[in-house]
């Protein structure tokens, strides 16, 4: 960026590292793209130019939206997403306004408390928890990872909106307020519309990590119609030592699009949301 | 103002009982805890409570759908004369430490390669942070599908370059397991580091290069001495996130080998698992878990203090 630098440098410096990244970035999306649009004569034969799709087809798409129950996993985990990010948006707040706008005497040691919850991977958790869904007779329910995923998002968007709340400047809430509006008021009125971009960053995360989430969705979900992607494909698409793996990898490309699709309208904010931890001083 | 001090101008007492409620929920404490208690419940009922039954299961011979007995620490001292328990924790601490060095070097480069204005810079950058949005499972089972004993693409390209028959056994050989699960979560957290570092190095102001370039540094002395220390806030930072959640993954391993051949790439959290769903010994299962405590609750304590303190 200091010096300006010849054709030869420039394709060192950048063209042959960024493209190596994403040669290897995308080599698995290409792989699934046309394992699962080629014939199973192909698949299966080592003969065959295997880089290139000779005879393509979508026998392996029908026969996983007819024969296996994907079309409901999906559903089950869009709505799983959904309603888990919603409620994880509405803790979040509700934890996150107070620590940023309010003094009282504790703020301090429920924010650490959050951000050490934050950072309590599941596997110390999964086991005691699963005991805890059978006493609440919640197993092979959508509740019950309604209930749990919400134990890893809540402390995760109202970190995460913390910092953004912070960011937004105090006078308009202080005029209100001044106007005689109640706290309550304040907050819904005036403060959260000034926090859209917050939200769609804490959204954004929260349901990438719902629709992400294999643990205890495998524990919990046994029941074929209440499964979610991952862990239907995992659990029904590979049986035993036979696998399918046109219909595997065309599970696996149709499951990864909405999250997909999501990312690619609001990446800036994804982007924002990333590295909002670790470089905002 | 003038609003608020009506009341006390002598009107009814229950308007003047409902101002001072509203008096009395203005204050900031209240306002604060009733707005928290909700979640604040929630997160005592699903994360405190749990983790507190965890350490109380893990003292207890408690198999699946039976009552448990309390056994003191027994599950603990079978899990140390267990030399699988053993073989999980070397391989969970070379699997975390040759993942995140991996992650740490290549992160930068990418950083430092993506830290350059070119056409289409954005889309680039949106198309390297796909591995890491999309979910583990499923692209880790095209990895499964890459690495197939008989129809690796992998090895049909090793073929065509000249290695000999029959080409690797990624994952049926204990070494080449490991080293491909290690590859693969590098592959899959590459893109955290490398874009979250990309940030960093876009607040580096360009007046210090320009200030050392005139004072003399080269290409290597700028990296080493400007950039560096000024990014290592940031290095540091996710270094920690990754090193917490490569050391209780469990997804990768579950889909790839199952902590196969011969338990060589079993971590904390599938040995746990193993025991725990597989077998059913939810106090054994729960006491391996807990193994994982220490070192994360180091790694926590640090993350928390220094994310406090920025």
């Amino acid at each position: 960026m200091v010096t300006g630098y010849g054709r030869v440098e420039r394709v060192l410096r950048l063209w042959l590292p960024v493209g190596v990244f994403l040669v290897v970035s995308l080599f698995p999306f290409y792989w699934m793209a046309i394992t699962s649009i080629k014939p199973n004569a192909e698949l299966y034969n080592r003969n065959m130019m295997p880089l290139l799709v000779h005879n393509p087809t979508l026998k392996h798409y029908v026969d996983l939206l007819t024969q296996t129950s994907f079309l409901l996993w999906t559903w089950n985990t869009m709505l799983v997403a959904v309603i888990a990010t919603a409620i994880s948006l509405l803790f979040g707040t509700m934890l996150a306004y107070p620590l940023a706008r309010m003094r009282f005497a504790g703020a301090g040691l429920i924010a650490t408390t959050i951000a050490a919850i934050y950072l309590v991977p599941q596997p110390l958790l999964f086991i005691p928890l699963a005991d805890v869904i059978n006493r609440l007779q919640l197993g092979n329910t959508l509740t019950s990872v309604i209930l749990t995923y919400p134990t890893m998002l809540v402390p995760f968007c109202a970190w995460l909106l913390l910092g953004y709340f912070k960011t937004v400047p105090k006078e308009l809430e202080e005029a209100a307020r001044i106007d005689g509006a109640s706290r309550l008021q304040t907050m819904r009125r005036i403060f959260l519309p000034l926090c859209t971009p917050g939200f769609i960053s804490a959204g954004i995360f929260a349901f990438t990590l719902s629709q992400n989430e294999f643990l205890y969705a495998l524990i919990f979900l046994t029941k074929s119609s209440v499964r979610t992607v991952p862990v239907g494909v995992i659990a029904e698409l590979i049986r035993g030592d036979v696998f399918y793996w046109g219909q595997l990898m065309a599970g696996a490309l149709l499951g990864s699009i909405p999250v997909a699709l999501i990312y690619s309208f609001f990446v800036e904010h994804y982007v924002a949301g990333l590295t909002a931890g670790s470089v905002k001083a | 103002m003038t609003v608020r001090s009506e009341p006390l101008l002598g009107v009814t007492g229950a308007r003047r009982g409902r101002a001072s409620l509203g008096l009395w929920l203005d204050r900031e404490s209240v306002f604060s805890w009733l707005m928290m208690a909700l979640p604040l419940l929630f997160l005592a009922g699903f994360v405190g409570y749990p983790f507190c039954y965890g350490i109380l299961l893990s003292l207890q011979d408690r198999p699946v759908a039976h009552a448990g007995t309390f056994v003191g620490l027994n599950n603990f001292i079978a899990d140390f004369n267990d030399p699988i328990f053993w073989r999980v924790a070397a391989n969970t601490f070379v699997y975390t430490g040759i993942a995140t060095l991996l992650k740490m070097v290549f992160g930068l480069c990418l950083a430092l390669a993506m830290n350059q204005n070119f056409p289409l810079k954005n889309l680039v950058r949106a198309l390297l942070l796909l591995p890491f949005i999309v979910p583990t499972v499923l692209s880790t089972v095209a990895w499964l599908w890459m690495l197939d004993p008989a129809f690796s693409v992998v090895n049909r390209l090793l073929l065509a370059l000249g290695w000999p028959r029959p080409g690797p056994s990624w994952l049926g050989n204990p070494v080449l397991a490991m080293a491909s699960i290690i590859v693969i979560n590098t592959w899959r957290g590459l893109p955290f580091y490398g874009i979250t570092l990309l940030a960093g190095l876009q607040t580096v102001p360009v007046e210090l290069y320009e200030a050392a370039t005139i004072d003399g540094a080269g290409g290597w002395q700028r990296f080493r001495y400007v950039t560096l220390p000024l990014l290592q806030p940031i290095i540091l930072i996710v270094t920690l996130f990754s090193v917490i959640f490569t050391f209780a993954d469990f997804q990768l391993v579950y889909v790839l080998t199952h902590g196969g051949p011969q338990n060589a790439t079993h971590l904390f959290a599938t040995y746990a698992f193993d025991i725990a769903m597989g077998a059913g010994q939810l106090g054994k299962g729960a006491s391996v878990a807990l193994t994982m405590l220490p070192a994360l609750a180091l790694l926590i304590v640090a993350l928390t203090i220094y994310m406090r303190r920025r």
